[in-house]
């Protein structure tokens, strides 16, 4: 008896040994396609690229780099600090070699969660069901000198020791434009647009306070993340502030109040919009889509579109936003998308698409 | 008969025992009012040491006297204008006097000029308020002249002279056509006494707004005519000016920035595109582009 009980340890322990040696194989290999799509997902969820690699087909003509930097993102994008956080997996057809997967993907990141759908073509070899990852080709921007030599607003203060008369920078003029309150989604929604009338920047926000039928205050919110707050000279910016749990019925007046800052800036980068068009999406929605150019020679890291969209007697109907999860790289369009509502979308006459730049290593 | 003896004795020295008391702080002797920054001094009677005090806005002083001596306050003690107490104190007995210490004569401005930035050619968009103060910076109550000029390099200045009302004088001025450093100056005649304020005077919206369009055969390149205001200043640099182009692939626009008093952009290449510019809320000309065609101009 006292022999056996290590011989049985030992057994064990070499089963479990050879288990966890033989178990990656047997994971490499999905069964069906929606499990290779999950899988690969799965360890793309953990960070483990080389893993989620292993369920990439060969003829996809993909290196791992290429791979987890698709996934993982680069130079500073928002997809650098997101994380995958739900996969949603669904298989829109198949035969026995071939199959594709629809993968709803939920990612979080600092601006909130941010949904992307990818329809993936999955082939069946020798190992199982691989995906065949679309290959992002970027272009190779040719070695060049951009000259960038747009302005650059620095702002000299007055001294705390001048007399109480003495003359200090004003912060900049800015006027709303535009307004309406609308009732959506069980809120109140108030969108209009600004505008710097100055001749020099300004940090901009907008604050609204709604009142009621009785006088009181029903709410008071500021824009948040719908609104470009930085504009220069003659720059027009949309803005939307929510106020959600309020009816449109219980709003008398609404009381706006536009501040401003004098800040300094720079006249740089000029990002084009382009090809905007509003289209349907796979999921049967309505988006508005363009690519985006950064014409500037400096890496733009996270890109924030703003879109307004006016009826056909140009008024403010929404304000949507999205955020590119790509940096935007000098010279190089990128794809944008940003969800329109459905129910809006036939009164839709018109839209304007600005874009709201974040750099890393730039302050203003 | 004896009791009415006492009772007047007993007046009698009450009365001596005061007229002794008045003699000794020879009650104050200050004039009503006094100008500030400037001394006086209180002459007394009687003899023996006494305290004086002087009680005003600016501050609180003590110090002993003799009494038939003159009391000096010095020019110093008096630069606060506002209510002042004097006040001499021999033993258990006070004799104050109040009087007013009022402003000197101006000497000195403190100017607001608002705003600092203005456009050009707006009626009565420039303000000015000037507080006159004398030398110890007491704000003069008594109505006084001042002197407002407004002036742009190269052009005549717009002058205006305005009487204070309780220390204040205020004017308003248009910002002129041209655009520069305008000189705002307050000041009070008869004395070097002024302040100079810098106002801005800036492009205002920008007036017919032109552009044109060419197919380089990569891109079509956009380009506006110098953008001036109506009154023929050109637009600060960094000026937004937003181009469109609409064609059968979508939207395009660029928001491109005002340089050396034109802004340019390149949109992509289309054979049949309407392109538009904008700045601000002002609306420049139409642009179409065809097929085998260069740019077709279209007024707004």
């Amino acid at each position: 008896m006292s022999r056996i009980f290590p011989v049985i340890l030992i057994v064990l322990a070499v089963v479990l040994v050879a288990f966890a040696t033989i178990s990656p194989s047997n994971l490499t290999s999905a069964k069906s396609p929606d499990q290779a799509v999950r899988s690969l997902f799965e360890r793309a969820k953990s960070r483990d690229w080389k893993s989620a690699f292993t369920y990439v087909a060969p003829i996809s003509n993909v290196d791992e780099s290429a791979f987890s930097r698709d996934l993982n993102g680069s130079d500073g994008s928002l997809r650098t600090y997101s994380s995958l956080q739900d996969i949603n997996t669904k298989t829109l057809k198949e035969s026995d070699n071939d199959a594709t997967v629809r993968a709803d993907l939920e990612w979080s990141s600092a601006v909130g969660a941010l949904y992307e759908t990818r329809d993936l073509q999955v082939i069946k070899d020798e190992n199982g069901w691989k995906v065949v990852w679309p290959q992002e080709k970027q272009p190779n921007l040719p070695p060049q000198v951009i000259p960038v030599n747009y302005l650059r607003w620095d702002i000299v203060h007055r001294g705390n020791d001048e007399d109480w008369g003495a003359q200090n920078v004003e912060p900049p003029r800015v006027r709303i434009i535009s307004m309406n309150a609308i009732e959506h989604d069980g809120g109140v929604m108030v969108l209009g647009e600004i505008e710097n009338e100055d001749t020099v920047p300004g940090f901009v926000s907008v604050s609204a306070t709604l009142l009621g039928k009785d006088g009181g205050n029903l709410g008071e919110e500021s824009s948040f993340d719908k609104i470009s707050h930085t504009l220069l000279p003659k720059e027009v910016s949309p803005f939307r502030i929510d106020f959600p749990n309020v009816k449109l019925a219980d709003v008398k007046n609404v009381r706006m109040q536009p501040n401003a800052l004098l800040v300094p800036a720079s006249a740089d980068p000029v990002i084009a919009v382009q090809h905007q068009r509003i289209e349907t999406d796979a999921r049967g929605h309505h988006v508005l889509k363009g690519e985006l150019l950064n014409e500037s020679g400096q890496t733009v890291n996270i890109p924030h579109v703003l879109a307004t969209y006016y009826d056909n007697s140009g008024r403010v109907v929404w304000v949507s936003d999205g955020y590119s999860e790509q940096a935007l790289l000098p010279q190089t369009p990128v794809p944008f998308a940003v969800d329109v509502r459905d129910d809006l979308a036939g009164n839709v006459q018109s839209y304007r698409v600005t874009v709201n730049n974040y750099t890393l290593d730039r302050q203003q | 008969m004896r009791n009415i003896c006492y009772i007047l004795l007993t007046l009698a020295v009450c009365w001596f025992a005061a007229y002794v008391a008045h003699a000794q702080t020879g009650g104050l002797k200050i004039p009503d009012q006094v100008s500030a920054g400037e001394g006086f001094t209180i002459p007394t009677s009687g003899s023996g040491d006494a305290t004086f005090y002087l009680v005003g806005p600016g501050g609180a002083s003590k110090r002993s006297i003799h009494l038939g001596d003159e009391i000096k306050v010095a020019p110093e003690e008096t630069r606060t204008a506002g209510r002042y107490i004097a006040v001499l104190r021999l033993g258990r007995e006070n004799n104050s006097k109040t009087f007013f210490v009022t402003p000197g004569k101006p000497a000195a401005l403190n100017f607001l000029a608002r705003p600092s930035r203005v456009p050009a050619a707006k009626q009565d968009a420039i303000s000015g308020v000037a507080f006159v103060f004398d030398d110890y910076k007491n704000l003069v109550m008594a109505p006084a002249p001042v002197n407002f000029s407004l002036s742009l390099e190269q052009s005549a200045p717009t002058m205006r002279t305005v009487p204070t009302k309780d220390g204040i004088a205020w004017t308003q001025m248009n910002s002129s056509r041209s655009q520069g450093a305008a000189q705002f100056v307050a000041s009070l005649p008869a004395t070097d006494v002024s302040v100079r304020r810098v106002v801005q005077q800036v492009a205002a919206d920008a007036c017919d707004l032109h552009m044109r369009a060419q197919n380089t055969g990569k891109a079509i390149v956009v380009e506006t005519d110098p953008i001036r205001d109506c009154s023929g200043n050109a637009v600060p640099d960094g000026t937004i000016v937003t181009f469109t182009e609409i064609d059968n692939h979508g939207r395009s626009t660029v928001d491109a920035r005002v340089k050396r008093d034109i802004a340019r952009a390149e949109l992509p290449l289309s054979d049949n595109a309407t392109i538009s510019a904008a700045t601000g809320v002002v609306l420049g000309n139409e642009v179409h582009i065809g097929i085998g065609i260069g740019a077709t101009g279209g007024e707004r």
